[in-house]
């Protein structure tokens, strides 16, 4: 417990003085815990990377079949998002709204995606996108499952609560004066929702869009039963981690773990960057 | 009431809020969202349930009391009891610490506590096979202790407290820090000590949220796939949770017995939504946000 000590002779420099006890142990059992778990792993996989070498890392990342699956990665996460952020849009729209029987059970059930484990619901779009599904045999012969458009399918999945969850509080906060104001100034309806409201709610948008996103990149379990997963064609960076390991190739892996995991917290910081911008220009996040 | 559906034909002008859709407007748009929702929500949760009880209840029942489902089931159930309590407890600390209290670095701790939301499900299996696999320090180490982490359950319950890890404390620290600090003040200015502050005073302001995290953390715990599914190995029967054994009857084309295990899962998913709700609509809890 040496954190804990160290926190607790730094603390009148660090934080403001308190009556309420247990900052020294609370704040070092968090750090503590948090190192063990998560930071410690994750600086492992940083330190494995770095033992690579330039060379070795860049040989891993050059490789065509590791640069096709993270085209596929990327591009299904950005098309699937741009779906969600179309149609979240709408749905946050019509739970706040519209009012019809069974609003409060579709509003419940947009969290979905969040409760259901990702094999479950990569089996199911499987069985509902296939060849002979429900879905799926309205299509062909043009097939869903087990090409690139599967993943997109099951990253809409994913990410559609991402999209209505953040836009959904911000819409309930929009005054309706100022569509009233709109409306007097002679605009049309049209005119006022993509002049009006839509701008209001463009932080809110983005910042949905970059979660979705974020979460369709790193997405598996619910990915690799519909992907159909043939390389260089819909084999996603994640599974290539996972058949690097099976490989016994941890060089292989750790490379393409590393550049995702780079990206990721790339996009922490814009989606951050966003929602401080957002916060400074509407006063809310 | 006029039919304002006849006003658009122009037969009869009623009012109509110039601030507000048309009816038309408003009918192709809820329609454009239900289909969406259908085709991407609803029948894919149908479905589930239908492809289990395709052969009926017999098979259906058989694939759950089969020995390896059993102990896939026995397997996920543990690791939930193990996983979700060290979370809460982590929980319960990091709120206390970053909402009762003002200190440098908060901010950043806050993202630290998020940053498992971030990681790819693959990559919170990877690092622990890193630190614990063949070529690593810790491994070998470990294995002439005869402590195995890897490919058995040590791994998948700390894959699992990893992907579950900021859960409980994300929608507490923002609960926390709006009741502010005057209620416990005042406990602690009346003679109490710490400890009954926290558990008299603090706990009861706290419990519906604490609940609703828990339930959360719960959900993802028992269904995790991908971290889980790096760190196990995939020994039949010894190291397959519900999602893995899923997988394993899936790719052996055993729908039925693939779709019954999922079915549980499903029916877990629909439970925790339940839940959910009806804590949001009783108690307002979980209006911290969207991001699980």
């Amino acid at each position: 417990m040496t954190d804990t000590a160290a926190v607790a002779s730094a603390r009148w420099r660090l934080k403001r003085p308190s009556i309420i006890p247990g900052f020294g142990l609370t704040l070092g059992f968090s750090l503590v815990y948090l190192s063990l778990i998560i930071l410690i792993p994750i600086a492992g996989l940083f330190w494995r990377s770095a033992a690579l070498g330039w060379s070795g890392f860049f040989a891993v990342l050059t490789d065509e079949r590791t640069l096709r699956a993270l085209y596929v990665s990327f591009g299904t996460a950005f098309v699937a998002a741009l779906v969600n952020v179309v149609f979240g849009v709408i749905t946050a729209w019509m739970l706040t709204r519209y009012d019809f029987p069974g609003r409060r059970l579709i509003d419940a059930m947009v969290d979905l995606p969040f409760a259901l484990p990702t094999a479950v619901a990569g089996i199911a779009l499987t069985a509902l996108y296939a060849p002979q599904g429900w879905i799926g045999s309205l299509f062909m012969p043009f097939r869903i499952a087990f090409t690139p458009l599967g993943i997109v399918v099951a990253l809409i999945f994913i990410g559609l609560p991402f999209v209505v969850r953040t836009v959904q509080p911000v819409m309930e906060e929009i005054d309706r004066e100022v569509e009233e104001a709109a409306a007097t100034l002679g605009a049309n309806r049209f005119q006022t929702v993509s002049r009006v409201i839509l701008p209001g709610l463009a932080p809110a948008i983005l910042t949905g869009f970059a979660l979705a996103f974020a979460r369709g990149v790193g997405e598996y379990g619910s990915v690799i039963f519909i992907a159909g997963n043939i390389p260089y064609v819909s084999e996603i960076a994640p599974l290539l981690i996972v058949i690097k390991l099976e490989e016994f190739n941890y060089a292989g892996a750790t490379a393409i773990a590393t550049i995702m995991l780079l990206i990721s917290f790339a996009m922490l910081f814009v989606i951050n960057l966003i929602q401080a911008w957002s916060r400074r220009r509407y006063g809310n996040a | 009431m006029p039919d304002p559906l006849r006003t658009a034909s122009g037969r009869s002008r009623a009012f109509r809020n110039p601030a507000d859709e048309g009816l038309g407007a408003k009918i192709i748009l809820i329609l454009l969202a239900l289909a969406f929702l259908g085709f991407f929500l609803v029948l894919p949760l149908v479905s589930v349930f239908v492809e289990a009880f395709r052969k009926g209840w017999m098979e259906y029942y058989e694939a759950l009391v089969e020995p390896d489902a059993a102990a896939s089931i026995h397997l996920t159930l543990m690791v939930a009891a193990i996983a979700v309590p060290l979370n809460l407890v982590f929980g319960l600390c990091a709120s206390w610490a970053i909402a009762k209290f003002e200190f440098k670095g908060k901010a950043f701790l806050i993202t630290l506590i998020d940053l498992p939301f971030s990681i790819s499900p693959v990559i919170s299996g990877l690092v622990y096979v890193l630190l614990f696999g063949s070529g690593s320090l810790l491994g070998p180490l470990l294995k002439s202790w005869g402590i195995e982490i890897l490919f058995a359950v040590p791994g998948i319950v700390l894959a699992t407290v990893f992907v579950t890890f900021p859960f409980v404390a994300r929608e507490l620290i923002p609960l926390m820090e709006d009741q502010g600090t005057g209620d416990e003040e005042a406990a602690l200015s009346l003679g109490a000590s710490g400890w009954q502050t926290f558990w008299y005073v603090t706990l009861p302001n706290i419990k519906w949220g604490l609940l609703y995290g828990v339930l959360l953390c719960n959900a993802r715990a028992m269904g995790e796939f991908g971290a889980v599914s790096v760190v196990s190995g995939r020994i039949r029967g010894v190291t397959t949770t519900m999602p893995l054994h899923v997988e394993i009857l899936y790719n052996e084309y055993n729908m039925v017995a693939a779709f019954a295990v999922a079915s549980l899962l499903t029916f877990l998913a629909l439970v925790t939504l339940a839940l959910k709700t009806l804590l949001e609509l009783r108690f307002g809890a979980g209006n911290a946000g969207g991001r699980h």
